[in-house]
């Protein structure tokens, strides 16, 4: 599945595939997915190794808000084979400490944060729990943390979560949702030690405008899995951004469901691998309603022994999603030998009524020529570097649209480039992979 | 008055068979204010020589000298060389995505200066320039080279050259793939740069068409990675009704002595690459 990438800078590597081409494989209905139905499964229903036939099909992914239900996990299930489950044992299957832990927030109109009990009906109005660790997080938590949105003038809200321990294994809950009509950038900070395992959920309610970005700058040893779980409702649009820049293993998968007519949502993401570090993000996005669209990019730099990124796009058009317009791309830029980045868009298609649906992926080093035209210019080598990845990354901090965190990030991008100056040598032959696409279209 | 010298330069290249040898000691003086044409035809090695000015790091001096006011050029970094006056207008600029022209601009002219340029002048200076060289003010906000046509990008080389103000610049068949509105330009980007800075310029090129908008004080002739003849700019016109053939004929017996000089070269090439040259690049 996997196989060597050029060496070469990103030559990218796109396809899309024509609503006419694509009408060509129209299937008949298939059956529905069972994201947001009960728990229907067994153990013996768990997808991965303990079937004779995986399941294939996204959408029919078992879901369960419950860890009872799910499989320990061998590493060679589909959702947790490029991770290094032994580092996060604990938070798939242990006992974790679901108590409530105050975030930091000032206040701002048009925001509201309370802690709710588990009953509550914002809780499961997105999404129920696709594997183990998300499972174990939902049967854990004690509160959920609500975010409600319900200002109509963009505004931003900064939610800081800090020294959540590294001996305690923790689960945690939160639901934002976005009124209808209503406008929101909610921003969620986390900084210091932590062993945690989460789920957020994301409603966002007709013609509202939210954008959700979630920034991970934990200290070097923290452990963080998290599931996001949006809803986006008719003509609403939901910007989700995946900030990973420090922590041991982190791996955020967002899951976007487009269940109203004409929902939109942007999914970006931006990481930065060190020596060591294991960064993944899966991101689904789930196609239900007629004109909605989609659009991905993540973009990650890789440096130092071991540093290893995790990228994997699944996008669904389902038979019911007409005139979908749907195109993902991710692009990793090698900055050292020993680095490992996984790249695998996945792409179903179940009607050919579609605007467009494609993909791309690209994992280059690099590129010399480009420091050499800069040198060339009197600028030094580190200074050539810093523009360069600076440039590369400057697109997904841009989406943010909050100026103090834009900056800030951008600082803690040079930051990360400085410990590469310091540390790595120069870039020559990396073992970078690229796993190349699976377009799979269901029968 | 500043002068580059280059002396008995020895220039090989990496390929995917080692290391190749294109020149093969090239002589030059240049003094500040003249301008020297380099004239050859299609493998010659005038490209090499541009790039082994510019410290290029596929390309490898194995013997010689280049030399700036005395001071040796070959051991200095690529930005070292830029720093101390030379200036590379490549033939083929790359793309540097999410790095706008402006923030390159001003990022070269304080590295090459040691300090950030006064804030107001150098705006009126970029737009001055920009306007001269006919280049529309959008330029400014977008990428390096990104989605620019040919003419563009030489524009935005001859724009640098102005802006950073070297001592000598290389021109790497800047006149190549511009029509002759766009040569005009660059041309008289190149003339203003003379007469402001006094510039030393090394114009490389395979016609002698931009030698009417740009007068040379002396004109080589490159063959087989040496200079084969030096004359004023008579050579030029010699050579547009002449072509090279005569050169190549002539050089015909140097040649059959340099290919079997090649394969006694490739032989060391492979045992310098063995013994750890430096400068090898992955």
């Amino acid at each position: 599945m996997t196989s060597p990438a050029s060496t070469n800078t990103t030559a990218p590597e796109s396809e899309s595939v024509s609503a006419a081409a694509a009408a060509a494989f129209a299937t008949p209905p298939a059956t529905s997915g069972g994201h947001r139905g009960a728990p229907v499964g067994s153990k013996s229903h768990t997808d991965g190794a303990w079937q004779e036939i995986p399941v294939q099909t996204r959408s029919e992914r078992f879901t369960s808000a419950n860890v009872g239900d799910f499989d320990e996990p061998s590493g060679h299930e589909i959702e947790w084979k490029l991770t290094p489950i032994k580092l996060v044992a604990d938070l798939i299957s242990g006992d974790l400490d679901g108590t409530v832990v105050e975030p930091t927030a000032e206040a701002v109109d048009g925001y509201s944060l309370s802690w709710v009990s588990r009953t509550d009906e914002r809780v499961s109005s997105a999404g129920l729990p696709e594997e183990k660790a998300s499972a174990n997080a939902w049967s854990a938590f004690d509160k959920a943390l609500a975010i409600d949105v319900t200002g109509e003038t963009p505004t931003e809200f900064i939610v800081k979560r800090s020294g959540l321990g590294s001996d305690t294994a923790r689960a945690a809950h939160t639901v934002i949702t976005a009124e209808p009509n209503s406008r929101g950038l909610v921003i969620l900070e986390n900084s210091g030690d932590a062993r945690i395992t989460e789920n957020v959920e994301i409603v966002v309610r007709e013609g509202a405008h939210l954008t959700v970005v979630s920034v991970q700058e934990w200290n070097d040893s923290a452990v963080h899995l998290a599931s996001h779980f949006a809803q986006v409702g008719r003509d609403a649009s939901l910007r989700h951004i995946v900030v990973s820049l420090g922590g041991s293993v982190v791996r955020v998968n967002p899951s976007i469901h487009l269940s109203g007519q004409g929902s939109n949502t942007e999914a970006y993401g931006l990481y930065f691998a060190d020596s060591g570090q294991h960064l993944e993000q899966r991101v689904y996005i789930d196609h239900e309603a007629e004109n909605s669209r989609s659009r991905v990019k993540y973009k990650g730099a890789l440096q130092g022994e071991g540093a290893h990124s995790v990228w994997v796009g699944d996008v669904l058009i389902r038979q019911s999603a007409n005139g979908t317009d749907s195109y993902e791309e991710n692009r990793n830029l090698v900055l050292s030998e020993g680095t490992r980045a996984d790249s695998i868009p996945n792409l179903e298609i179940e009607t050919g009524n579609i605007l467009g649906a494609g993909h791309a992926s690209s994992t280059g080093r690099f590129d010399d020529e480009q420091l050499f035209y800069l040198q060339s210019r009197g600028i030094s080598e580190e200074e050539a570097r810093r523009l360069v990845v600076r440039g590369f990354l400057a697109e997904i901090i841009q989406q943010i649209g909050s100026e103090a965190v834009e900056e800030r990030l951008s600082r803690a991008v040079e930051a990360e480039l400085m410990i590469a100056a310091a540390g790595a040598a120069p870039a020559a032959a990396s073992d970078a992979i690229a796993d190349d696409t699976d377009a799979t279209v269901t029968a | 008055m500043s002068t580059l010298e280059i002396k008995d330069l020895h220039v090989s290249v990496d390929t995917e068979q080692g290391a190749k040898q294109i020149l093969r000691g090239v002589n030059l003086v240049i003094k500040q204010g003249e301008t020297h044409a380099i004239m050859g035809p299609n493998g010659s090695g005038k490209s090499t020589l541009a790039y082994a000015i510019a410290g290029h790091p596929k390309y490898h001096v194995t013997s010689g000298s280049i030399l700036l006011d005395g001071e040796e050029m070959t051991t200095l970094s690529v930005d070292a060389r830029a720093r101390a006056g030379l200036f590379l207008a490549m033939q083929y600029p790359v793309e540097i995505p999410g790095v706008t022209v402006t923030n390159f601009l001003r990022t070269a002219k304080t590295a090459i200066d040691g300090s950030a340029p006064p804030i107001r002048t150098w705006i009126k200076d970029v737009k001055s320039s920009m306007t001269a060289l006919r280049m529309d003010s959008t330029f400014a906000e977008r990428n390096v080279n990104e989605g620019f046509s040919g003419g563009e990008k030489k524009r935005n080389e001859i724009l640098q050259l102005e802006l950073l103000k070297p001592k000598f610049a290389v021109l790497d068949e800047t006149d190549s793939g511009l029509d002759v509105d766009a040569l005009k330009i660059v041309s008289e980007g190149v003339n203003r740069a003379k007469s402001n800075t006094d510039l030393g310029v090394l114009l490389i090129t395979h016609y002698n068409r931009i030698l009417r908008y740009i007068t040379p004080d002396f004109v080589h002739v490159f063959v087989a990675g040496q200079v084969a003849e030096s004359g004023g700019p008579e050579l030029a016109v010699q050579l547009e009704n002449e072509g090279y053939d005569e050169y190549v004929k002539a050089s015909a017996a140097a040649a059959a002595a340099i290919a079997s000089a090649e394969a006694a070269d490739a032989a060391s090439g492979v045992a310098a690459v063995a013994a750890g040259s430096p400068a090898v690049n992955a």
